[in-house]
């Protein structure tokens, strides 16, 4: 780890329980532990939060949003998956 | 060739803009928009960083303990500001050390209001009324910016900075309401910051060499000169409710239009603070410089202290 410059985390936040983790932003850390109390200071002033997960940025894997459309065409392509797809007759009721 | 690519692209980035579609990190951008935002974001960081110091000189001496508690809110808050900001910037690939360092040698720029004294506890009325509720009219429209992570910032910074202005209102409505010297207090702070608070919208729109791009980008959503009318529309009434009187011989409204006419600005004055000649321009920079020179030891056993662990955790 150089002197210089800390890893970058990425900030995730669940709000209360029930709710999934949400990204919020980035900060940078010395190690997972300070990030962690790092991120309770700069993104949980206002009890944002009551669970807080951070992971390095270098480990986020991403898609790549130049070849997105080629990435999520098998889902745009099935227009059938949706409900509105198919034609329920008038009187037809609880489908 | 290439020359016709570069063209495509920059049109159908256009497009998305025009369709109101966000630019995330990674996204194709011009190489002018993401330096326009990173120059705008790194500004603004900075002076929420700087604009810890003026208020960061009255903690110790704040009148009871409750004031100091909300003043201490106050001032991390605008630290945690600088912080989403600070990172906004590192999305689009700025290098956080040298952003830093740009402001320490002066290269960079921060709101020319924070180079101005707070000589009495007044001022922290005067700031937290003018100086956040000025920034908040300029951040409002910003978190509908064309880039996500600077939108995404805005909206936090805005939900956080309503108290900012209340908490500073209050202080002002307090010494207004208090003995005459209190009052006389409260009229010179608000004497002192109304003309530099106006100036924090920047140069009129017809000076603002940034405004007609940035807008075009929506970067921008407002130009100046309309969010320093909206200011002064929604402020002169604010002071007539607590008795004090705006600096300004020519304020008048305008029943026809509707808003408030003002005075002025002292642009000479403006561009001098600009270009680092206001009153407290090199004591700021000086004690952001001692700050990070004298913080190194803590940054240094952070580091130190994160390798013990790492080895202690592999052993």
């Amino acid at each position: 780890m150089s002197n210089k410059e800390w890893p970058l985390w990425e900030v995730f936040i669940r709000g209360k329980q029930g709710l999934n983790h949400k990204h919020v932003g980035s900060l940078r850390a010395a190690d997972a532990e300070m990030a962690l109390e790092n991120a309770r200071d700069v993104y949980t002033r206002r009890s944002e939060g009551i669970s807080i997960w951070v992971v390095e940025s270098n480990n986020v894997f991403a898609s790549d949003p130049s070849e997105s459309q080629e990435f999520f065409e098998p889902a745009d392509s099935k227009i059938y998956r949706h409900p509105t797809f198919y034609d329920v007759p008038d009187g037809i009721s609880h489908m | 060739m290439k020359e016709v690519n570069i063209t495509e692209m920059e049109r159908k980035f256009q497009e998305k803009i025009d369709q109101d579609i966000k630019i995330e990190p990674k996204d194709w951008m011009p190489d002018d928009y993401r330096e326009t935002l990173i120059r705008q974001i790194s500004q603004h960081a900075h002076s929420e960083i700087v604009g810890m110091l003026p208020e960061g000189n009255w903690i110790t001496r704040a009148p009871n303990l409750r004031r100091k508690a909300v003043l201490l809110a106050k001032v991390q808050d605008e630290a945690g500001h600088g912080l989403y900001l600070y990172s906004a910037a590192e999305t689009l690939g700025a290098d956080r050390e040298e952003t830093i360092d740009d402001l320490h040698s002066g290269k960079a720029k921060y709101s020319s209001i924070f180079n101005y004294p707070t000589l009495t506890w007044a001022d922290m009325g005067a700031i937290g009324w003018l100086v956040d509720g000025a920034a908040i009219m300029n951040q409002v429209p910003i978190c509908r910016c064309s880039y996500g992570p600077y939108a995404r910032a805005m909206v936090r910074v805005c939900k956080e900075e309503s108290f900012h202005q209340r908490q500073g209102f209050e202080i002002m409505m307090t010494l207004a309401k208090g003995t005459p010297e209190q009052k006389a207090m409260a009229q010179d702070a608000l004497n002192r910051f109304w003309w530099p608070a106006l100036m924090m919208f920047g140069p009129s729109d017809g000076e603002s060499k940034h405004t007609a791009q940035s807008m075009k980008w929506k970067i921008k959503r407002s130009t100046n000169d309309e969010l320093r009318q909206q200011f002064v529309d929604v402020t002169v009434p604010q002071a007539e409710m607590i008795g004090l009187t705006l600096p300004d011989a020519d304020l008048k409204f305008n029943k026809a239009t509707g808003h408030y006419e003002f005075g002025e600005i002292n642009w000479a004055e403006f561009w001098e603070v600009v270009k680092g000649n206001g009153p407290c321009n090199k004591d700021r920079i000086d004690t952001r410089r001692k700050a990070k020179e004298e913080g190194l030891w803590v940054r240094e056993a952070a580091t130190a202290f994160a390798q013990k662990r790492a080895a202690r955790k592999s052993a």
